[in-house]
């Protein structure tokens, strides 16, 4: 397997060819923060928050769709980058109405924990309040789309693991919406395996197990852990 | 069909054309102002007056001057009547023999026509937009023989280099080096693409030349497909322009017919197929990822590039994507070559450029002019400035992902370079004239509220962003932004265009960022003085630099 030699933030690291920054970052212990990134589930460079400087090129580059080349020198921190993440991270608060304090996954959310990462300690936007419903028709599941931050992470598990294909997204602009099959209520979906694996997926508390309460939303993102593994390695864990 | 067949048709044509023509425009302009009326009624009044040996009625593309529609011009005379009603057809015919008429007259002598420059737009107004016969009249076809019968495909691609042809989407990629790209990508299935979608609010270049010359089009892009071993096509045009997109199934149907398209085009074992695709009216389907996720029946959605469409592009396979008015010119190039093509224009801009002239200025409509052409040129001399005695007080280029400039800087000669170190962008060739009654801050909104709607949606810098660069200009007009407004605006401007996925969100602060550059003073007029906010929700109040003043 052909290797590539760069650099991170000026540390040496060897990664494979066709490997992405993001992979490259990870192997060597480097984080970079991510939202629309899921292990095992193709990328498509959309919450950019991965954004990193690249020497020699004037743009920034998402780390996650990014693949390595020899002797790339790559910057994850930087006065500029540090700025531009906690605004997209403000602008995502804005957008929907996430209220932490009543949400299930308070205290293990992933867009909370970016925002204490990034320390995104308040909001300059106006925040936009809009009207969005529950849909708690599914027998196991509901989705809260006041929480969603779009990353559509549970339409592509949806389609790509579970090829099931019943998560979608509608709309345009800040009327894009997660709808279930032609946008009906997700208990009546007939795609729809039950299987889970959006709920596993989801970063927020969008998506959610029926009966959990403030803070109790736990994920167990082995479960899609162990059918990645599977499929990309040939191997079952056990 | 061959070179000889070819000029068998043209020799035909020429030799039954009627010493008298009246042309007649039927191009959306002339049609939405009753031209259909306009052509039946000449028509009827050719045959009442038995002259219907000597007259020809003409229906023909676009003449230009659109706000004085519906055109119908006479050869050999040189007239072109303007604002023509059905009841005027009378004496219009009479006129041709000697009688009188009060239809109004245009002054084809006006620097509107004098500083036109057609490459582009060279048939369009002259020939019949649904007869193959009147393209091929006019030389139509023959480069695409030229290129078949003499030239290898790597001649073909060296020609639009040395030519210089920019790419007229917007951007301004060198078309010969995006063609060369394509040219040496493995895959036995390699796609051309032509991008009519023209989403632009303002802009109705390549709807004119899809209605007034469709055959140009395909002429330009079977060469293209030759040159970078292509054997399919598709034209993506939005569901907007039903005249454009009839004309083309006209113009593909008859090239079909005539061995122009298909298998073994002009005798030459060459193949190429040319589908239609209707995109239904999103501006963020003309970007060239979404515009292929658009074909492939999947949500119009931009990607990340890489890869780009030359390497992976429709259905994977590599991919030649250009613009309407980029193809267009490719006809004209291949038939007089590089060298000629390369003589117009300044060092790093060559051809002409179609301009969709509107807004507030005396005479709207389509023009082609040489680039480097100045502003000034276009508005003042062509365009013969605002109407009612109104003072021009900035340009708009590019549409929302343009900039305006002031009129200060109507010495700008209109070039890919100029435009772009004031803040603006040539685009795709919308140019929206505005005057004193224009508030600027305004103008940024509409294209912020534009760019708003548009926005597909994907990633949040663009889909959350332009919704607060939005709010942020509504409370500055409004009244009730302060400074510390002003500044979040620029910041978020400075974000949305450096982080957004695609061109879309990376260009839509640029009204915003063009006006704040040329007409600061117009939002500092409308902002509030910040009230004393508790020290503990906002910066303490700074002292006062000058206590004493
Ligand atoms: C939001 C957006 C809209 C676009 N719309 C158009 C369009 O309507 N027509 C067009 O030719 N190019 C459009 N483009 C540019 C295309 O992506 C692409 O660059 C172009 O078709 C390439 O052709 P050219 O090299 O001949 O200019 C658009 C780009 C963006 C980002
Ligand atoms: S910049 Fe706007 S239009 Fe482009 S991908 Fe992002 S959201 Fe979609
Ligand atoms: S993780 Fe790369 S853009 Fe979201």
């Amino acid at each position: 397997m052909p290797v590539k030699t760069l650099t991170i933030d000026g540390k040496p690291v060897s990664a494979v060819e066709g490997q992405t920054v993001l992979e490259a970052a990870q192997d060597a212990g480097i984080s970079i923060p991510t939202l629309c990134h899921l292990d095992g589930v193709s990328d498509v460079g959309a919450c950019r928050l991965c954004l990193v400087e690249v020497a020699g090129v004037s743009r920034l580059l998402p780390a996650c769709v990014t693949k390595v080349t020899e002797e790339m020198e790559v910057r994850t921190e930087s006065e500029r980058l540090k700025r531009y993440r906690r605004m997209i991270l403000e602008l995502l608060f804005a957008e929907r109405n996430h209220v932490c304090a009543v949400c299930v996954s308070n205290g293990r959310c992933e867009l909370q924990n970016l925002a204490v990462a990034q320390g995104m300690d308040h909001v300059r936007f106006a925040y936009r309040f809009p009207p969005y419903e529950v849909d708690i028709t599914h027998r196991m599941f509901g989705m809260d789309h006041n929480r969603c931050v779009l990353c559509s992470r549970c339409v592509r598990v949806c389609w790509f693991i579970e090829g099931a294909a019943t998560k979608n997204v509608a709309g345009r602009g800040a009327d894009a919406r997660i709808i279930t099959d032609l946008s009906q209520p997700w208990g009546e979906s007939e795609t729809c395996t039950s299987c889970g694996k959006c709920v596993q997926a989801c970063p927020t508390g969008a998506k959610f197990h029926k009966g959990s309460t403030v803070a109790e939303m736990e994920r167990d993102r082995s479960r899609l852990e162990y059918i990645v593994t599977a499929r990309e390695k040939k191997q079952w864990i056990v | 069909m061959d070179l000889a067949d070819l000029l068998e048709i043209k020799e035909k044509e020429l030799r039954t054309r009627k010493p008298i023509r009246l042309r007649c425009c039927l191009a959306a302009g002339c049609v939405s102002s009753n031209g259909q009326a306009v052509k039946e009624s000449l028509d009827k009044a050719v045959q009442e007056a038995g002259l219907a040996d000597e007259v020809e009625v003409r229906q023909v593309g676009c003449m230009r001057l659109c706000c004085e529609g519906p055109l119908v011009a006479v050869d050999p005379a040189g007239i072109l009547y303007q604002k023509v009603a059905p009841e005027d057809a009378a004496s219009i015919v009479a006129a041709l023999k000697g009688g009188e008429t009060q239809v109004k007259r245009g002054d084809l002598n006006h620097p509107f026509f004098t500083k036109q420059m057609s490459i582009v737009l060279e048939n369009s107004g002259e020939i019949d937009p649904e007869r193959i016969e009147s393209y091929i009249a006019a030389d139509g076809y023959q480069a695409l023989n030229d290129a078949l019968v003499e030239m290898k495909p790597k001649e073909v691609i060296d020609a639009i280099l040395q030519s210089g042809l920019r790419g007229r989407g917007g951007a301004g990629y060198p078309t010969g080096l995006k063609w060369a790209t394509v040219a040496k990508m493995q895959g036995s299935k390699k796609y051309v693409i032509c991008n009519a979608d023209e989403g632009d609010p303002g802009a109705f270049m390549d709807r004119s030349v899809l209605e007034s010359d469709p055959h140009r089009l395909l002429e330009g892009m079977a060469i293209a497909a030759y040159a970078v071993g292509a054997d399919q096509g598709f034209i993506y045009v939005r569901a907007e322009y039903p005249l454009a997109i009839s004309r083309l199934h006209t113009a593909i149907k008859q090239a079909k017919q005539h061995g122009l398209l298909g298998s073994g085009v002009l005798e030459a074992a060459f193949t190429f197929n040319v589908e239609i695709r209707i995109g239904a009216g999103a501006f963020v389907c003309g970007e060239e990822t979404a515009l292929m996720a658009s074909i492939e029946g999947e949500r119009g959605t931009p990607r990340p590039r890489p890869p780009f469409p030359a390497e992976r592009g429709l259905y994977a396979g590599p991919t030649l994507i250009n613009n309407v008015e980029t193809l267009a010119n490719v006809p004209s190039i291949v038939r007089k070559g590089a060298d000629w093509f390369a003589g117009i224009g300044t060092e790093k801009s060559k051809g002409t450029k179609v301009f969709a002239l509107a807004g507030k200025i005396t005479n709207t409509g389509l023009i082609e002019v040489p680039m480097g052409t100045s502003l000034r040129t276009i508005v003042e001399e062509m365009g013969a400035g605002a109407p009612d005695g109104n003072q021009v007080k900035a340009v708009q280029t590019g549409g929302p992902s343009g900039g305006c400039l002031p009129a200060s800087q109507l010495d700008t000669p209109v070039d890919y370079e100029s435009l772009q170190q004031l803040g603006s962008i040539m685009g795709s060739g919308g140019m929206i004239v505005m005057d004193q009654t224009t508030n600027m801050v305004d103008v940024a909104r509409f294209f912020m509220e534009f760019c708003m709607d548009e926005s597909c949606g994907k990633c949040t810098p663009c889909r959350a962003g332009t919704v607060q660069l939005h709010a942020l200009l509504d409370r500055i007009l409004r009244r009730q932004a302060t400074a510390r407004d002003l500044e979040l605006l620029e910041e978020l401007c400075d974000l949305v265009k450096h982080t957004s996925l695609c061109g879309l969100g990376q260009t839509a602060p640029n009204p915003v960022l063009s006006t704040l550059r040329f007409f600061r003073n117009e939002y500092l007029e409308l902002l509030q003085p910040e009230i004393g906010a508790p020290a503990a929700f906002g910066t303490p109040p700074k002292p006062d630099v000058n206590p004493t003043g």
